[in-house]
């Protein structure tokens, strides 16, 4: 019998712990000087050292360390006045030198906690420790049928990933449902990067989690036997994951079965997860302190200097836009989601209310940044540039159409707006005497239209007007057209 | 404490040393009288002792995260025992991936 | 016309600076050396002929520009089959490595050409520097110059060797245990093993990071002295290189005097095990050194007894994890790669097939020493003993300039007579371990010829860590006294 995951729910609390990976956005790797950039050629951002070869010796980059320790305070985390490196030992091709430089009983940082937002509610995330590794390459599987690890002939590595510093971020198991994993790492994500350790490029595999889910029944406090999905790299995936979970170890409970303590592994096409290898066999990894590194003993004044420049965080400037700026959690989260919350808010900055900004990051400029498959920021309208279209809007001297045919000038030729507007002849026509010519010619064109508004009819005025705007391209200003065919009709506004 | 066979076995799959039966035999005994020697450690260990994991006094040795130019990654998969494609060649990796 | 391969490192330096002879010459003249007597020694794994010309060369071509050369300009030198050299191949007496030509060059064989000296080749070595024998090689072992049935010292026996028979008269050895001084002691040669994180170890193939440490190897204690500072001082390369001036162990050298110094005799290096003609040179050494004016005085390190047992497991738990990467997928040897084998199944057949007995052992009882259970009772316990160590020479040297002590407590026993005994094998490095353990300085220098076998005897003097100038300055004192007195031990070593 499967139980479904909503009836579940009724008799079984879900507890959830999660294992964050995070590349940082240092510029060269954690202990070599080779480029991080993503997408180079195979093995060609490598060298002795993060090959592994005989002799090579690691040194910390310090912007990793400083990068970790922003995360850590961030996290509201302590952060250690002395660490020590360790070697995880475990033979696999994709990792040089078979044994993994990270940290074990030392962490860099511990003992802090994230909240995160949802449905309304503040909920706080334990977050156990933060400490720092190294990624290991990547590898081609070729031959078999499905060119997946199982039943390939054999593989390539690339190594040009090996070495690049990953950030680990463990919680507690204080996770209680898949919407709040979610937004769980969602907020840690835009964390990340308002810290300015990552840009968190998922798609490019930049962020990775490992979730360890396990049900109680709802009335009882023991722990259940947990299981360990690995590998989940999107956002909609840590959730579909833990929905899976709870579905299946519940299946299990309810038919008298045991849960296995165990490795799993999640699959993007069916959102379904499948057995690894077991606990009971696991590795043994020899942890030792890396003989090769020196021991870390952050400056408590660096760690205050590092604090000091922490800049405002989601959270805290969540609140702040609703309160001071009343955009709602649901914009935040849509301009966010679009990568365009920054330059909105740059927008009001330089000027631009904060509705209108909104609406042309989130609508035309959005839809043009798509159409050129270019992040938002990256698009060549400026935020400064946003908020003096804006002004235009707001003084009369431009239509809402106007103001994009302004964006595509400024696209274009690269003026600034005010530019634009006079090299194309942008202007909002409002003198009376010069729209009176062509609201004469509008009444005289449409007779039966004029005579309709003098019975009465006031809304058909839009048809004088939409004429009006056709012969002066646009360029008229649509209200003081509207109350000049009014007057003229000797109709009395509404 | 005795090393068994069965352990130096497991000891060898850990590390990756495809060990015959005669070797299994020869270091079982070898080891067992090697760690009989060294086991003395604990004589004079006590707790309140600091282990020592360094013997230079340094910490906080970083570099600066600045690129340095790589391998010419001919030159490194040129002493590699098999290359295709720029990549290393390996044989069929065992998964963890079911 | 003078044989060049006799001089010291500084006459060689002399007789090129002042156009005696060319570099190319002196560097010909030790590679014919090499050519008629190293089927017998067996000290090079690779004599690199062409590199050594086209050093050689170069250091020609500079002085005749009438630029300025550095105090050991065309001397030639043996380098241990442990650093990385570009291009040059290197095994570390391994199987495993067997062909692999890196492609970068350790820091010490960047400064050794910086510095125009000329590279001869690699010397053999105890495969991965596991050994007090050089028996322990992949490619055979090295043969002693002094009595070709006995070994030279390991792991760095093709280093000593070279020096005693006269093919270099510069080496580099490395010592994790004593793998420079032993082989020193038991051919009557200079070694010295610098603080810990004076020179570094990037390129030097690990063996154990916390203990291993590069350094110089000669005929005279001036030439090491000379040698050291070409190879020593920070690199940025290395986090546990010490970014201070290095000692000037080269003044130290000449200065060569101890009179006022106080030297501490160890006395836990004595008594079962050590051979009497060992003790008896060893004694009259001390007796010379108070001769020239240095207060002598006993002292005790009470936990020095220990320090095999700890090593013992440090070393193994280190190399267990160091050579890991010895796996058949970027570099090496790859056995039973037959297309249907795994990587793990390839893995296993290249490390059993490459690694020798002695690799086999340490990894599996280094593996055994760091899994989860026995931790705390052997890797745990063992660094504790670290500290403890230290302690002991931390107050030992509160009453003492430098420590003494015979180098090994044997002279150099024949070949075959420990393979199958590890344990035997372990106690020919029973005085150096301390110093690696701590990190201290130590060196060995000749003390005369144990009289029951006519075989050499090496002094250790050991200093404490950042002050190697001291122990150069003693064994300097120690050698013009003992010369002055016996004449120079290797005057005494077969023509071959």
């Amino acid at each position: 019998m499967t139980v479904t995951v909503e009836d579940a729910l009724t008799r079984w609390q879900p507890v959830v712990g999660m294992e964050t990976h995070v590349e940082l956005g240092t510029r060269s790797k954690m202990f070599c000087g080779c480029a991080t950039e993503f997408g180079a050629e195979p093995n060609q951002q490598t060298c002795p050292v993060c090959l592994g070869l005989p002799g090579s010796l690691p040194v910390a980059n310090e912007a990793a360390i400083r990068y970790t320790i922003l995360i850590g305070l961030a996290l509201n985390c302590s952060i250690a006045s002395w660490c020590r490196f360790a070697r995880k030992n475990y033979f696999y091709p994709d990792m040089p030198k078979n044994y993994q430089i990270s940290q074990y009983d030392e962490p860099l940082c511990v003992d802090g906690w994230l909240d995160v937002q949802l449905g309304g509610e503040v909920h706080r995330i334990g977050i156990e420790r933060v400490h720092l590794e190294e990624d290991t390459g990547k590898s081609l599987h070729v031959g078999g049928a499905t060119g997946r690890i199982h039943g390939a002939d054999f593989s390539l590595v690339d190594y040009n990933r090996a070495g690049i510093p990953l950030v680990e971020i463990v919680t507690r198991p204080d996770i209680t449902s898949a919407a709040l994993a979610r937004a769980y790492v969602t907020e840690l994500r835009d964390l990340v990067r308002a810290v300015g350790a990552s840009d968190v490029k998922m798609e490019e595999g930049s962020l990775r989690c490992d979730v360890n889910v396990s049900l109680r029944p709802i009335d009882a406090s023991a722990l259940g036997t947990r299981a360990e999905v690995k590998n989940v790299n999107s956002l909609r995936s840590v959730e579909r994951a833990v929905r899976h979970e709870i579905g299946r170890q519940a299946t299990r409970l309810e038919a008298g079965e045991r849960i296995v303590q165990e490795t799993r592994h999640f699959h993007e096409d069916t959102g379904t997860t499948t057995s690894g290898r077991s606990k009971e066999e696991a590795q043994d990894y020899r942890y030792f302190p890396e003989p090769d590194l020196v021991p870390i003993a952050p400056d408590p004044a660096w760690v205050e200097e590092l604090r000091a420049s922490l800049p405002e965080l989601p959270a805290a400037r969540r609140q702040r836009l609703t309160a001071e700026l009343g955009l709602s959690d649901a914009d935040q989260l849509a301009m966010n989601n679009a990568g365009v919350l920054d330059l909105v808010l740059a927008a009001v900055e330089a000027g631009a209310p904060a509705a209108d900004a909104r609406n042309w990051w989130l609508g035309d400029l959005l839809a043009r940044s798509n159409a050129a498959d270019v992040d938002p920021a990256e698009l060549g309208i400026t935020p400064a540039q946003v908020a003096r279209v804006c002004a235009l809007v707001a003084d009369g001297t431009l239509t809402a159409t106007m103001a994009k045919d302004v964006f595509a000038g400024i696209l274009e030729t690269g003026d600034d707006p005010d530019t634009v507007v006079a090299t194309k002849g942008l202007r909002q026509v409002s003198d009376v005497g010069a729209l009176g010519t062509a609201v004469d010619d509008a009444i005289a064109a449409l007779p039966d239209v004029a005579q309709k508004i003098r019975d009465g009819k006031v809304a058909a005025v839009g048809a004088l007007v939409g004429a009006v705007m056709k012969s002066t391209r646009g360029q008229a200003n649509a209200g003081v057209v509207k109350e000049l065919v009014l007057q003229r009709l000797g109709v009395a506004p509404e | 404490m005795a090393l068994t066979r069965d352990e130096v076995a497991h000891l060898a799959r850990l590390s990756r040393l495809a060990l015959s039966d005669d070797e299994l035999d020869h270091f079982a005994t070898q080891l067992d009288v090697i760690l009989g020697a060294v086991a003395r450690v604990s004589e004079v260990a006590a707790d309140d002792i600091r282990p020592t994991s360094h013997s230079v006094p340094l910490t906080n040795v970083f570099r600066p995260d600045e690129v340095r130019p790589s391998l010419d990654p001919a030159a490194s998969l040129a002493g590699a025992p098999a290359a295709e494609g720029g990549r290393f060649r390996v044989p069929r990796i065992l998964g963890e991936e079911a | 016309m003078t044989d060049l391969t006799r001089l010291t490192a500084v006459e060689v330096a002399r007789v090129v600076r002042d156009g005696e002879a060319s570099a190319v010459d002196v560097a010909q003249a030790h590679l014919d050396r090499i050519a008629a007597v190293d089927d017998r020694v067996h000290a090079f794994l690779h004599v690199d002929t062409e590199g050594a010309l086209a050093a050689a060369r170069a250091v020609d071509e500079q002085r005749a520009a009438g630029e300025p050369l550095g105090p050991l300009a065309g001397v030639p030198l043996a380098l241990k089959d442990v650093f990385t050299t570009r291009g040059v191949p290197t095994t570390c007496g391994s199987k495993i490595l067997e062909g692999w030509r890196p492609p970068y060059d350790a820091t010490v064989t960047r400064r050794l050409k910086d510095a125009g000296i000329v590279i001869l080749g690699k010397t053999n070595m105890d495969e991965f520097a596991m050994g007090s024998s050089t028996e322990n090689s992949a490619y055979g072992p090295t043969r002693n110059p002094w009595d070709l049935d006995r070994i030279p010292g390991g792991s760095g026996g093709g280093s000593s060797a070279s020096l005693a028979a006269f093919m270099a008269p510069l080496a580099i050895g490395t010592d994790t245990g004593g793998s420079i001084r032993q082989p020193a002691a038991v051919t009557g040669t200079v070694g010295a093993k610098p603080t810990y994180g004076g020179v570094s170890r990037y390129g030097l193939v690990a063996l154990a990071s916390s203990l291993d440490q590069g350094g110089p190897c000669a005929r005279t204690v001036l030439d090491a002295a000379l040698l050291h500072e070409v190879i020593a001082g920070h690199d940025p390369l290395d986090s546990t290189s010490i970014d201070t001036p290095v000692p000037a162990v080269a003044d130290a050298a000449r200065r060569a005097d101890v009179a006022g110094m106080r030297v501490g005799v160890v006395r836990e290096f004595a008594g079962d095990g050590y051979q009497s003609g060992v003790q008896q040179r060893f004694t009259e050494a001390v007796d010379l050194l108070a001769s020239l004016g240095a207060d002598v005085v006993e002292v005790s390190c009470p936990h020095f007894d220990y320090a095999l047992a700890a090593y013992y497991l440090i070393l193994p738990s280190e190399c267990s994890s160091n050579l890991a990467r010895f796996d058949a997928m970027r570099f090496g040897l790859r056995v039973g790669d037959d297309g249907t084998r795994s990587a793990e199944e390839v893995m296993s057949l290249t490390r059993d097939d490459g690694f020798g007995d002695e690799v086999k052992r340490r990894i599996i009882l280094g593996t055994y020493a760091l899994s989860s259970g026995y931790y705390d009772a052997y890797y745990g316990q063992a660094q504790k003993v670290r500290t403890l160590i230290t302690d002991d020479f931390t107050a030992a040297f509160e009453r003492c300039d430098v420590l003494v002590s015979p180098t090994t407590p044997t002279t150099a026993f024949r070949i075959g007579e420990r393979v199958d005994d590890p344990l035997a094998m372990y106690l020919a490095d029973l005085c150096t371990i301390p110093s690696n353990l701590s990190g201290g300085a130590a060196m060995s220098v000749p003390c005369g010829l144990a009289p029951e076998d006519g075989l050499p005897v090496g002094l250790q003097v050991m200093a404490p860590a950042l002050a190697d100038d001291r122990m150069y300055r003693v064994a300097a004192a120690f050698e013009a006294a003992f010369a002055e007195r016996s004449g120079a031990i290797l005057e005494g070593v077969p023509a071959l």
